[in-house]
């Protein structure tokens, strides 16, 4: 029987960066991204030391470099949306373009904080990644617990990644029925564009169904073992004294890094 | 080969020599009570048409019929998921919305699919759900985690992703999911359906081994034969053969009329 495996991110490992309290991770995490954040646009030296950051981290986790950076290149094209700052941005023009007789100048400002909020964006997905890249999604779920998000919104999340694969697996087995049936003995293999169309308007409304089914089943499933509305989990470990140690020297290191960027900003 | 281990080996309780039947009737105290219980679906639909069934404490039963027979439905009558009209007893309790919390600490429910059943991201997460719903302190719900896990040769899987396991490991981590509820009545759909024969024998060997009072519902007869001493055959909703499992497999028209064969 095949599985989906592609969502799975997690990769094992004993490293410093593994074995590092979830909760830490996490919290370590947002505050990388808000750090990014908090850098004024074009101080390209903080934004390098918070690569180089990245980099030491996921040295230490021995973590595939082109890993990480294959798996960040996903969220390029959102940061894209940014491009129009290029145009709306006041400032010195560096070019000037006539679209249906207006001008429209591509200024200095404008290309550094479109260049400033893609490579921002980037960072932030480099830290994602290094931490579902080094932390499995239970613990991450139990990590969101622990950081009192709110009850449903972490049972959500932890149901998606419970169901997500079972789904996955579904879909692969309708897509197989569908191939199985398409063969055709003049064409190639697949049927016609508009018979495969249909086909999927199909599968995907089985798919809701099967997946409401199943939701009404697993309720049952809760229910029977007393599930009463109320979400209870056991308690989180104690926090150990290192994690807080390696936390506050990060913290410390990140408002270092945006004070630098700030400073250099005034010069 | 199979039949090294004969149906009525009994190594579980003890209990099953001579007619379950009569030896049940002797001293046992009813642990389930149906009584004239009817149930239409939504769509209208009757799924289940005046049942009766009484189950004595530490019986084991089988609950056989054709596809759409009502077998499920019947099962989830027993913890109150479905009210239907009549009555449901368990323990000598009727089965209420006041007393739901407890009815569901006793009867175990084990879902056909195990997908179903363990939608918690590790198995340790989905063992520990019954117990913590049953509001017990957190040592008592790892150490019964761990009782669970044990009693279903599944120890030391705690921090193992449900995904990533066979069926025959879910199936036994199911079981284990309600028995770290201690119920005295498991309930169980299907149990060794899809498994391949080993799986499928290491369940029946783990079924034997448990003291609780069981029902079964299932297509499987030979796991009726070696395991359930007594069988309920339930068609359209109706309750048409309640007897011993042993003259029961004897009479092929009658499994045959009913869409079931002899092992």
């Amino acid at each position: 029987m095949t599985h989906f495996h592609a969502l799975d991110q997690y990769q094992e490992g004993n490293s410093l960066v593994h074995r590092l309290d979830p909760r830490v991770k996490l919290v370590l995490t947002l505050a990388f991204v808000v750090a990014v954040t908090a850098v004024p646009h074009g101080v390209w030296v903080s934004l390098l030391l918070f690569l180089g950051t990245i980099a030491v981290i996921a040295a230490l986790a021995r973590v595939p470099p082109i890993l990480i950076f294959r798996r960040s290149m996903i969220a390029i094209p959102f940061a894209l949306a940014a491009i129009t700052l290029v145009f709306t941005v006041d400032g010195t023009p560096l070019a000037t373009l006539s679209v249906a007789s207006r001008n429209v100048s591509i200024t200095h400002q404008g290309t550094v904080a479109f260049a400033s909020i893609l490579t921002k964006s980037w960072l932030a997905v480099l830290a994602a990644t290094v931490l579902a890249t080094t932390t499995s999604f239970p613990d991450l779920v139990a990590a969101m617990r622990a950081l009192r998000l709110p009850k449903v919104m972490v049972a959500i999340v932890s149901f998606m990644y419970r169901y997500i694969f079972i789904i996955a697996d579904e879909a692969l087995r309708l897509q197989r029925a569908r191939e199985a049936r398409s063969a055709s003995p003049r064409s190639t293999a697949g049927g016609s564009l508009l018979w495969r169309t249909k086909i999927l308007g199909g599968m995907i409304g089985s798919l809701f169904l099967r997946s409401y089914e199943r939701s009404e089943r697993i309720y049952s499933a809760m229910l029977s073992r007393g599930f009463d509305g109320t979400i209870r989990t056991m308690g989180a470990e104690k926090l150990r004294l290192s994690d807080l140690m390696i936390s506050v020297t990060f913290i410390a290191y990140l408002l270092a890094v945006v004070a630098l960027g700030t400073i250099y900003m005034e010069i | 080969m199979l039949m090294l281990e004969g149906p009525y080996s009994s190594r579980g309780d003890g209990s099953e020599s001579g007619n379950p039947l009569q030896q049940a009737q002797g001293e046992a105290q009813p642990a389930i009570e149906v009584d004239a219980l009817t149930f239409s679906y939504p769509d209208g639909r009757k799924a289940l048409d005046g049942v009766s069934l009484t189950i004595r404490e530490r019986e084991k039963v089988a609950l056989v019929g054709p596809n759409g027979a009502g077998k499920s439905t019947l099962l989830l009558h027993l913890n109150g998921i479905l009210k239907g009209q009549g009555v449901v007893k368990i323990m000598g309790s009727e089965v209420g919305d006041g007393n739901l919390g407890l009815i569901r600490s006793q009867v175990g429910l084990v879902f056909q699919h195990p997908d179903d059943q363990l939608f918690s991201p590790t198995v340790l997460e989905d063992v520990a759900f019954g117990p913590l719903h049953m509001k017990l302190d957190e040592e008592e719900v790892r150490g019964r985690v761990k009782w669970a896990l044990a009693q279903v040769g599944m120890a030391g899987f705690e921090n193992r992703v449900s995904h990533h396991l066979s069926l025959g490991e879910k199936k036994r981590i199911a079981i284990a999911t309600v028995l770290a509820m201690q119920p005295g009545i498991l309930a169980l759909d299907e149990p060794s359906g899809d498994l391949d024969p080993r799986a499928r024998r290491g369940l029946i060997r783990l079924l034997r081994a448990l003291p609780q009072t069981i029902l079964v519902a299932t297509h499987d007869m030979r796991l009726v034969k070696e395991l359930l001493p007594r069988t309920v055959i339930l068609d359209e909703g109706k309750v048409v053969v309640d007897g011993s499992t042993e003259e029961l497999l004897e009479h092929t028209e009658l499994l045959e009329k009913h869409g079931l064969e002899a092992p």
